[in-house]
């Protein structure tokens, strides 16, 4: 069954043929390359055989039925889980993601909104940003930290982008949904990473904050390469970049939103008729 | 927009509470020493003694606070580390007693005379020494809070299982001290202490010393523990105990951090116990017994955890209730009240002391607060204030 898989997906993908083949972790240029990864849970196959590439400065989305491996696939890339088989590089493959763990990946510059927004609902909204502002993370510099006008600066920068100056003070427990989203977005950009994950960033949105949350993170794209894994098509259709689609753990589909939503599979597991 | 931090350190509730040590630290001893016998603000030797030891739980359960309240860290061994610490300090008193013991061996205490011991074990080496002693009090307890703590949040156990086996770990230290040929005293521990620095333990004047030691080791604890809390490193501990591996994946060492603060509050409660022993006058095995570690987790909760203050609170509140309750016809029944006042509190008042009476307070300040911005918004005088029900 592992065998026949990709070989079906090969013939009615939409992914360029170069994606296929084994690429040479030496000559990529990629910011992120999974190969191959398999992931199981008791025996059920999250990820099956999974690759692809995303180019440095890039959005890719993500989209795929429920149980298409897509938060597995995030879980692997920031080390919460090790794949079975196969490797995650990073930045033109000089790193194996998968000898990681989350705090390593994480200072190498990768940052991570989960699907539920976590925030850390006893502190305040800027408490929330300084703990993610990219600094020594240590715990003796913790401990002899001290707030400096450069620090205030980017926290303001960050409370700009995302539209939450008004609500500074407050305990992010206190925050509506969308606005706890915003922050978990806010708290990735005061990391100054290289590449983001964005895991569902506009579910339990409104329309108006959906279209806002796409400008938000186009606006990001410009210095930063973001993957965003995401249901709502209106949303991907936004974004107007390029789209791989999931299913049972394997590439699908990739290419424009449009070549990608009216792929006969797609439309077949994922879309419906 | 960030306050000084010594105005973070010293916010009014911890004022508040350094002041009211420090009188207490000063007023046992006046009414003590300097009343005479018959008034009826003396206060005898017995109660400060007693008093002595409730600033010693006082410390134990500021040092459980630290990482339950903040890390969220349920140890329920913590009385381990107290009895350690008051170990080291117990072995410096056996060692002072010298020739006045009932077999007058020089070197030897009592027991290992009676067990027929020939020489001192290595590991009784310099405890007549007080400067070691006291370095034994924070290493010993420190040292084993690291290695466990080391192995436990390296391999990230937590919740519940990291409580069972720190039950496990102080049942452990319990069994191996009941063990005549562990080399401490066995069951009836060590005791009959005379001096300490020269010092007859048993005076007035020593006692009163002891409990000012007490209150100011605890005054230093407390304050250290405000500075952690209040930097940084305290935000990301609370962030921790709300979401650890949101934490992680901000790229902070989670286990370095758990593993610092364990470690401190280990030596916290070593101090704790070594302060203990000499007003006491005993240390044995059943101070590690898990019940008693539990009971100091029931005084954080009772008085807030989270608070600090809460904490050393609710030691003295639930210690005071105990020696009030078990010396009168009620005894029989302190193990049930004890009990009861824990479901008590975890069902009534989960915040425990403080923890009720801060939320309470910031109930109110917001409720001014609401009144005066709607009296301004009658007014007219601050029609650019958006209403807050629009979020």
């Amino acid at each position: 069954m592992t065998a026949t898989i990709p070989e079906t997906i090969a013939e009615t993908s939409a992914a360029p043929a170069p994606l296929r083949k084994k690429i040479d972790r030496q000559t990529t240029s990629a910011l992120l390359y999974l190969d191959g990864i398999s992931v199981s849970f008791d025996g059920f196959k999250a990820l099956n055989e999974l690759s692809f590439i995303i180019e440095p400065g890039e959005m890719r989305a993500i989209i795929g039925p429920n149980g298409a491996g897509k938060t597995t696939m995030m879980d692997c890339i920031t080390g919460k889980t090790r794949p079975d088989s196969g490797d995650v590089f990073y930045q033109a493959g000089t790193i194996d993601l998968s000898l990681l763990d989350e705090t390593e990946i994480a200072s190498l510059g990768i940052g991570r909104k989960f699907q539920k927004p976590t925030v850390f609902e006893m502190h305040t909204v800027e408490d929330n940003l300084l703990l993610a502002l990219k600094n020594d993370r240590s715990v003796r510099s913790a401990l002899f930290w001290k707030s400096s006008a450069d620090q205030e600066k980017r926290i303001d920068q960050v409370l700009d982008t995302t539209r939450l100056k008004g609500v500074r003070t407050r305990v992010a427990g206190g925050l509506s949904h969308g606005q706890k989203q915003w922050l978990e977005i806010g708290m990735l950009l005061a990391q100054e990473p290289k590449l983001l994950l964005v895991d569902e960033p506009v579910a339990g949105m409104t329309d108006v904050e959906t279209m806002q949350t796409a400008e938000l993170l186009k606006e990001i794209n410009q210095t930063k390469t973001v993957v965003v894994v995401e249901h709502d098509m209106a949303f991907v259709r936004e974004l107007g970049v390029k789209v791989t689609c999931l299913h049972e753990g394997s590439v699908l589909a990739e290419g424009s939103i449009d070549q990608v939503s009216t792929d006969d599979r797609v439309v077949e597991v994922y879309l419906g008729r | 927009m960030k306050s000084h931090p010594l105005l973070r350190l010293l916010d009014r509730d911890s004022t508040l509470f350094l002041v009211l040590l420090g009188a207490f630290a000063i007023a046992i001893p006046v009414l003590n020493l300097l009343m005479p016998d018959g008034s009826f603000l003396h206060i005898s030797t017995y109660f400060v003694s007693l008093f002595g030891k409730y600033v010693c739980y006082g410390l134990l359960a500021l040092s459980i606070d630290l990482i339950w309240g903040y890390v969220g860290i349920l140890s329920l061994g913590h009385g381990a580390f107290f009895a350690l610490g008051g170990y080291a300090m117990g072995m410096y008193l056996m060692r002072q007693i010298g020739t006045r013991g009932v077999y007058a061996n020089p070197i030897l205490p009592d027991f290992m005379v009676f067990l027929n011991y020939s020489e001192l074990p290595v590991f009784w080496y310099g405890f007549n020494s007080f400067a070691y002693a006291a370095l034994m009090v924070l290493l010993v307890p420190g040292l084993l809070a690291f290695v466990f703590g080391w192995f436990a949040f390296r391999s990230r156990v937590t919740g519940v299982y990291l409580s069972i086996i720190t039950q496990a770990m102080t049942y452990a230290l319990l069994l191996a001290f009941f063990r005549n040929n562990f080399g401490f005293g066995g069951n009836n521990g060590l005791t009959d202490f005379k001096d300490i620095l020269g010092f007859n333990i048993q005076s007035d004047g020593t006692r009163n010393a002891l409990l000012v030691i007490s209150c100011l080791m605890l005054g230093l604890c407390f304050l250290l523990s405000r500075a952690i809390v209040t930097s940084k490193f305290g935000m990301v501990l609370v962030a921790i105990r709300d979401a650890e591996s949101r934490t992680r994946f901000l790229g902070y060492r989670v286990e370095a951090y758990k593993l610092f603060v364990f470690t401190l509050s280990a030596c916290m409660a070593g101090i704790a116990g070594a302060l203990y022993v000499p007003q006491v006058g005993i240390i044995n095995p059943g101070e590690f017994a898990p019940a008693n570690s539990i009971e100091a987790v029931i005084w954080v909760a009772v008085g807030g955890r989270g608070t600090l203050t809460g904490a050393v609170l609710g030691a003295f509140v639930v210690n005071y209730a105990k020696t009030f309750f078990t010396s009168g016809f009620l005894a029989p029944y302190w193990l049930f009240m004890l009990g009861g006042l824990f479901i008590g509190t975890t069902l009534l008042m989960p915040r425990g002391i403080i923890g009720t009476y801060n939320a309470w307070r910031a109930g109110r300040n917001e409720v001014l607060e609401e009144n005066a911005k709607s009296a301004a918004l009658e007014d007219g005088s601050a029609p650019s204030a958006p209403p807050r029900a629009a979020e």
